[in-house]
């Protein structure tokens, strides 16, 4: 069914956004010969054997379940592609570039389903996965930059997966500090020393014991 | 705008990546991704889905076809596979508007810009939905409160406005990219001092804002959600 899934949680699901990713174009070698195919969402093949073809990745993946197809994995899954992202990573406070947006989704689907067309498909998986961590680490503690004058964020070459997980806590921090320092609360923006909440205050501010 | 004709060899992946941009599935997934993104109900694309629906119909009548006159199965399951894909986003495009119409629809109903933008069986839909609410709200609840307090929209009748007509809020941050280069956005919220700045956006990179300060250019299509 086409639901709706929580927006407490994300906005999209993880299985939106597998399906998002889906759409990508991959190539493969198709061990079949069929004629080209007229989908909605565009043509395809036709398909000859050992030729390789470009189709979107949900019908590779479809072929490939059916044993009609082997899939070549994109340029930038192999070992010594990532092992020089893994560097870069590591070395720059910025995000790498050369990783596609949906890199999770499309290894993950591929490692799922392609694992045998893969060469060194355990060094593969376990590159991505450091990866992964030390992107994400690198994503929090720009979060923690955050201050009240933030009023847009830039992201530079996050992945859809990542985006989606610090979705919903950038929205909420963004829209607390916008709450929170808005000029109506604050009455004379120049006094402020730094950038706590400000709380209206009716009464006359009571000394604190000390 | 229909899908748009190679001509020429074996398309490259570039050719390929340009005319996937250009088909009637691709526009709709946009349009899905920012209805979801999107805190209030966008403009409904009639064309887009006019033509969708048209598509889908043709291809189940060809899919029948085919099975019954007997065609490779698995050429056959594809089909089906791309009628399944297209059908999930119209259906979950269309679920998500009406998910927002049942939410706002008293604020829908009272603004005449945001009316319009719904469909016609939307708009059959909404009409019947606040009758049927607003009956409900009065039979159980508002016909047994004092006089002053009855009305479904205002507190009370000292309210000066709606108040009881929940709103979307349209300061919510969303996740927004731009296709070129954008320049000249005013900020319409944020710190007194920061408010006159000029924001620009450079071409796909992804940016989180307001998203009062970027309506216009969400409806002109220049900059997509998220």
């Amino acid at each position: 069914m086409a639901g709706q899934s929580d927006p407490e949680l994300s906005l999209f699901s993880a299985e939106e956004l597998e399906f998002i990713a889906e759409d990508e174009i991959v190539d493969i070698v198709p061990n079949l010969k069929m004629g080209p195919l007229n989908f909605i969402s565009g043509d395809f093949g036709p398909f000859i054997p050992q030729i390789v073809a470009q189709v979107p990745l949900w019908l590779a993946v479809a072929l490939k379940k059916r044993g009609k197809c082997s899939i070549c994995p994109p340029q930038w899954m192999c070992v010594e592609k990532l092992t020089q992202v893994l560097e870069a990573e590591r070395n720059s406070q910025e995000m790498s570039e050369q990783l596609p947006f949906h890199y999770v989704e499309i290894s993950r689907l591929l490692f799922d389903h392609a694992n045998d067309d893969i060469s060194d498909a355990y060094m593969v998986r376990s590159l991505i996965e450091d990866i992964r961590d030390v992107r994400f680490h690198k994503v929090e503690t720009d979060l923690e930059a955050f201050n009240g004058r933030t009023i847009a964020v830039k992201i530079k070459n996050l992945s859809a997966m990542e985006v989606n997980i610090v979705r919903p806590f950038i929205g909420r921090a963004l829209q607390a500090f916008y709450k929170h320092d808005s000029p109506e609360l604050i009455p004379d923006p120049e006094r402020v020393p730094d950038r706590r909440p400000q709380v209206v205050q009716n009464a006359p501010r009571r000394q604190l014991r000390r | 705008m229909a899908s748009s004709s190679m001509e020429g060899s074996m398309p490259t992946m570039d050719e390929y990546e340009a005319l996937l941009s250009t088909t009637d599935v691709e526009l709709l997934k946009r349009a899905w991704r920012s209805e979801k993104a999107a805190p209030e109900i966008l403009r409904y694309d009639f064309d887009l889905v006019g033509r969708v629906t048209e598509q889908l119909q043709l291809m189940e009548e060809t899919v029948e076809e085919k099975s019954t006159s007997g065609a490779d199965p698995l050429s056959l399951s594809l089909y089906q596979m791309d009628l399944d894909r297209t059908l999930f986003l119209l259906r979950s495009y269309l679920r998500i508007r009406i998910q927002k119409i049942e939410k706002y629809m008293f604020h829908i109903r009272k603004s005449d810009e945001l009316w319009n933008r719904l469909s016609k069986g939307e708009k059959d839909f909404a009409s019947r939905c606040i009758d049927d609410l607003k009956q409900h709200l009065e039979e159980s609840v508002l016909s047994k409160l004092p006089e002053n307090y009855q009305s479904v929209e205002k507190q009370s009748v000292i309210s000066e406005e709606d108040d009881m007509v929940p709103e979307p809020r349209l300061d919510t941050f969303v996740l927004c990219r731009s296709k070129e280069y954008l320049s000249g956005i005013q900020l319409e919220d944020g710190p007194v001092d920061d408010r006159s700045k000029l924001f620009e956006m450079e071409p796909g990179v992804l940016y989180f804002i307001c998203y009062k300060s970027i309506k216009p250019l969400v409806e002109s299509g220049k900059i997509d959600l998220l």
